[in-house]
């Protein structure tokens, strides 16, 4: 597979490592009420969609960023890829 | 001999072989199957399951039936195809799958017993009684039913891998392949033309078809010529493309050297992962047969392969020349065959055509309307039964030709499931549109296998390829060709009582469809499984289309209604030492070596592999005849003067920016952001699930830039997990990472006498208690002017220290505290010490930290913070976590020279060993030269209450118990005293 770095292009999948669930990327609050459901469920649950999935990649042999990669796990399809940091920071504006 | 005129073998070249011990001669060109057909030899092997005798039936890579084993030695070969194993000197050849000599094999009586072979025989027969199946069935089977033998020798030759990329890559060379490649050569964009064959060209070399009314070879070498001068284009003849895998890459394997005795100075096979922009795929197509009765026999073969053995390779399928060959089709291909057959002098029997309106194109007989329905020849072909209308005459014939209409090699556009569509007109599965993006099928492969459309097709689909990304070719002058009269009619099988092959390879006949189809295994899917049809190492190229066919009449259905056969990677097998591509023994994967690894070498020190890392494990001395003497001494010598280690593995990761106090508070549990300029830290990190993950040292270089260490397992993933948290958690915090581990070296220096060396190399540095107390760190010079980093901190117990240079000096500066330390009995410890040192010490290490335990197992619950959070805060206050009661605490048998297996379950005397009484295991252990007795480290139900008691440590895999005592952990020192000196 070919994944779209953005800032250096086309690499191969074999340079990077996978994760999963970029949710991963959204920890919950140590300091809410629910905090051990919240970790619970963050830790253990993840959706498993046949189709368009988000998913983090950390490029370890190559320059260390991690990206959330947007892939459909039925036909292997990179829709897009984005630096984790930059997700991360949208998310929170 | 049966060789004819012409021919693209060179006849200047003449080489020896042997087959089953017999010598023979062939020429540089030949194949092992022409050469063996060029000596009249039709029997080359037997069927798989009833050991019937059997010859070539193809001329390429889809040969079901002439499987070999090659060479001897280490480099013998099982199964591989005779029509596509180049002849050499001196190749040995033999067949396979027989006991006794191939004329006479004793297994052929499987053949008579083959009412007990029927389709799915395996889940029927051998059911019952149930343990036979493993006693005896499967032995028996496994014995008979293998096909050719390994040499059960290491594989001595060298494998390699590659990565290729191009605008253009073309699968096959045959007329559309090269097509292909001149249009987009000629263009300059980067063009791989690959082939299985060791020669360009494909079917043209085995058709006498004229182009620009010269030999086809003629063109063919003009454009090997002209392909060959440009430098944009790669031609990789020998090279199979075998998968097709995601966003356009492919897998394919060149045979570098498997067409020579020995490959030299050359790999034997090279994998090649090539990425292309767009693909081409010329791959041609290949005949079917029509099952009839009794069609296995040697001398029976594929009508367009016995056209390729005569045209390319000069060779006529009989044994002798005064014998005739007959024709069997249901189209106009097979005519050509006759008619070349004849061009070259061959004894033509007839063609015997199925349809009623046959045509003839030439001097031959035509048997309209008529079939074969028998034939007769022990261990070869010598009669066919010809049937017109219930009719039926018997014929001389040595050999026949079959022709059943051929099928595109749609393997690589089905591997993303593209599934083939069928085509009425063609007879035949074509390529699905919506097959692998990029692949754009051409000529045969496409169902367009006229020479004439093969070269258009080959040269449009270029165009086409080419202008998807952004390139405009333009149309080549094509050379004039004919497209031969290809007329077919939809007659698949003769039907009859006797036996009619369909897959030769496993032995499926129209029988077994036919009972697969009376069991209701009629979806294809349940018939290849339920019959085997199919799943032989040809993976029935010859055979699928056929028994679809077949079943479709059983059900009286169409052949796309009954369904479609789809083909998995790899196209032909690939061997597994080409996929490991050379990563083999010390190969196997990168060996990480310590700065001072020659320096260790060179004493004579053991290595162990330490995750990647090569480490020094002990330091044999003269004299000394066991390790645990060496290790021993290497001990003793930490605890009374000073030794020195190579502690470069452990990871380092330099943490620098305005919140990297904050960022280390989140991911180590304890505090890292109070931590004083210029000390260091034990830090424990967590799992997010609170399990406990890894430790090491925090040291502060400056308010903003911390060191912190990994163990050694863990370097990799420990970073990795930190810049996930900076990138993808916490990005706003202004913090940077890199792993320092390779750039620099650290020299642990232990015991009494340490700081006493290291004042001879520092440079004006106060080494003092009060100005360097324990767990001080600084930066400083050493050795007059090299920069270097000191760290007061203590794996072993002893007063020690760690010293960091850059890696390149590292080797140096090991010799020079080698020298400097001469009078005070320096000595160089391994992996094996360190590990004494630490169990001693009640450290934790891998065994300790292995995923399973937590922060209050090992003793260190009070280290997660609770006023701030950090990574496994919140999960490791979890009920179940909270209540977990084992402690790491230390043990020693109460027969000290007897070790405690690491492994052994702890529990109470004289109680039932069982899953519920279980108390506890024991981690760690080793003898303590220090307290001359064995001990050991483990996790205990409420260890830290239980000093004094006397346990039991059972070791049930080797039926070993014995008494232990529960101690403290730290055996040495518990007050830690002497590392505060």
């Amino acid at each position: 597979m070919l994944i779209p770095h953005p800032l250096l292009g086309l690499r191969d999948s074999q340079e990077f490592t996978y994760l999963g669930d970029a949710n991963l990327m959204f920890r919950p609050d140590a300091a809410a009420e629910n905090a051990e459901a919240a970790f619970c469920d963050y830790v253990f649950q993840r959706d498993n969609p046949a189709g368009v999935h988000r998913e983090l990649w950390f490029h370890e042999q190559g320059d260390r960023s991690w990206l959330v990669v947007t892939r459909d796990t039925t036909t292997h399809e990179i829709l897009g890829a984005e630096l984790a940091s930059n997700v991360k920071l949208g998310a929170a504006e | 001999m049966t060789r004819l005129t012409g021919g693209l073998i060179d006849r200047n070249a003449p080489l020896n072989f042997t087959f089953n011990g017999k010598a023979y001669k062939g020429f540089q060109g030949d194949t092992l199957a022409s050469a063996l057909l060029a000596n009249g030899v039709q029997l080359m092997g037997r069927s798989f399951k009833y050991h019937r005798p059997r010859g070539v039936v193809a001329a390429g890579s889809e040969e079901p039936n002439a499987m070999v084993e090659l060479r001897t030695g280490a480099r013998q070969e099982p199964n591989t195809r005779a029509t596509v194993a180049e002849l050499f000197d001196g190749l040995t050849a033999r067949s396979q799958n027989h006991m006794g000599p191939l004329h006479r094999d004793f297994l052929a009586v499987n053949d008579l017993l083959s009412p007990f072979f029927a389709a799915g025989f395996y889940y029927k027969t051998f059911m019952w009684p149930k343990a036979f199946w493993e006693k005896l069935y499967e032995p028996m089977i496994r014995k008979a039913a293998g096909l050719g033998s390994l040499s059960m020798q290491p594989d001595p030759d060298d494998y390699d891998k590659g990565f290729l990329h191009c605008d253009l890559l073309i699968v096959g060379a045959g007329a559309a392949g090269l097509a292909a490649a001149l249009t987009a050569g000629r263009v300059g964009v980067k063009v791989i033309l690959a082939d299985e064959d060791f020669v360009l060209g494909g079917r043209l070399m085995a058709e006498s078809d004229a182009l620009d009314s010269a030999a086809a070879m003629d063109w063919v070498a003009a454009a090997k010529a002209e392909l060959e001068s440009l430098p944009n284009v790669r031609i990789m003849t020998r090279t199979t493309v075998f998968g097709i895998y995601d966003h356009g890459i492919f897998g394919a394997v060149e045979r570098v050297s498997d067409h020579l005795a020995v490959p030299g100075d050359k790999v034997r096979q090279t994998l090649w992962r090539i990425t292309a922009k767009r693909t081409v795929l010329a791959a041609g197509a290949t005949e079917r047969h029509i099952p009839f009765a009794d069609n296995d026999r040697p001398g029976v073969m594929l009508a367009g392969a016995m056209r390729a053995y005569a045209n390319r390779w000069a060779v006529s399928p009989v044994k002798r020349d005064a014998d005739a060959i007959a024709i069997f089709t249901n189209g106009d291909d097979g005519h050509r065959t006759a008619m070349d057959l004849i061009a070259k002098g061959a004894k033509v029997l007839g063609v015997i055509d199925a349809r009623e309106a046959a045509p003839r194109f030439g001097d031959y007989e035509v048997f309209a309307g008529s079939t074969v329905t028998g034939t007769k020849g022990r261990l070869g072909l010598s009669a066919i039964e010809i049937t017109r209308g219930g009719r039926s005459e018997w014929h001389d014939v040595g050999a026949l030709g079959v022709a059943g209409g051929w099928n595109p090699n749609v393997h690589l556009a089905s591997h993303h499931r593209g599934r083939p569509v069928w085509n009425d007109d063609l007879l035949a599965f074509v390529p699905s549109p919506d097959g692998p993006k990029g692949l754009i099928p051409a000529g045969a492969a496409a169902g367009k296998g006229g020479t004439e459309e093969a070269l258009a097709d080959g040269m449009n689909a270029a165009i086409t390829a080419l202008s998807e990304i952004g390139i405009n070719a333009a149309e080549i002058s094509l050379p004039k060709a004919e497209n031969m009269p290809s007329e077919q009619a939809a007659f698949w099988h003769v039907p009859g009582k006797k036996r009619a092959w369909v897959d030769f390879q496993n032995d499926v006949t129209v029988k077994d469809i036919a009972l697969a189809h009376k069991e209701n295994m009629k979806p294809v899917e349940h018939l290849k499984r339920w019959t085997t049809l199919g799943m032989a190492t040809d993976q029935g190229k010859t055979s699928n289309i056929s028994a679809l066919a077949v079943m479709a009449e059983l059900t009286g259905k169409s052949i796309p209604e009954t369904g479609t056969t789809i083909f998995r990677p790899p196209y032909t097998g690939v061997s597994l030492a080409v996929l490991g591509g050379g990563d083999t023994g010390p190969l196997f994967r990168p060996r990480r070596l310590t700065p001072t690894h020659h320096w260790a070498e060179a004493q004579g020190a053991e290595f162990v592999e330490v995750g990647q890392w090569m480490r020094a494990q002990y330091f044999p001395q003269k004299g000394e005849t066991t390790w645990r003497q060496t290790v021993d001494r290497e001990v003793l010598a930490v605890r009374s003067g000073v030794g020195l280690c190579d502690v470069t593995t452990l990871g380092k990761v330099d943490v620098q920016g305005t919140d990297a106090g904050e960022f280390l508070n989140r991911m180590y549990s304890n505090m890292m952001g109070t931590l004083k300029v210029g000390m260091v830290r034990y830090g424990l990190m967590l799992r997010e699930d609170g399990h406990a993950y890894d430790d090491g040292t925090c040291a502060r270089l400056a308010e903003d830039h911390y060191v912190v260490t990994t163990t050694t397992a863990n370097a990799g993933l420990v970073y990795r997990q930190m810049e996930f948290f900076h990138q993808c958690v916490w990005p706003e915090l202004d913090v940077q990472l890199i792993s320092t581990t390779d750039a620099w070296a650290q020299i642990a220096v232990a015991g009494p006498k340490s700081r006493e060396l290291l004042r001879r190399i520092v440079d004006g540095f106060d080494l003092s208690n009060e100005a360097f107390p324990f767990m001080a760190c600084a930066e400083l010079t050493i050795c007059k002017g090299l920069r270097a980093r000191l760290f007061r901190i203590s794996f072993s117990g002893e007063l020690a220290y760690e010293v960091a240079v850059p890696a390149r000096y590292g080797q140096a500066l090991m010799e020079r505290l080698m020298e400097q330390g001469a009078d005070l009995g320096v000595t160089p410890y391994g992996t094996e010490a360190l590990a004494v040192l630490r169990i001693e010490k009640g450290h934790a290490a891998g065994a300790e930290l292995n995923g399973q335990t937590t922060a209050q197992m090992l003793g260190l619950g009070k280290m997660v913070s609770a006023k701030k959070d950090s990574i496994g805060a919140v999960m490791s206050r979890r009920e179940g976590m909270a209540a977990e009661k084992r402690r790491l605490v230390g043990f020693k048998p109460l027969e000290a020279q007897t070790q405690v297996m690491a492994g052994s379950h702890l529990f109470t005397q004289g109680e039932a060993q069982t899953m519920t009484s279980d108390q506890g295991w024991i981690t760690s252990s080793c003898y303590s030269p220090h307290l001359e007795s064995y001990i050991a480290l483990g996790f205990l139900e409420n260890g830290a209450e239980r000093m004094g008691e006397v346990l039991i440590a059972a070791n049930p895999l080797e039926g070993q118990e014995m008494k232990v005592e529960v101690v403290s952990a730290h055996f040495v020192d518990p007050e830690g005293g002497r590392l505060r000196d």
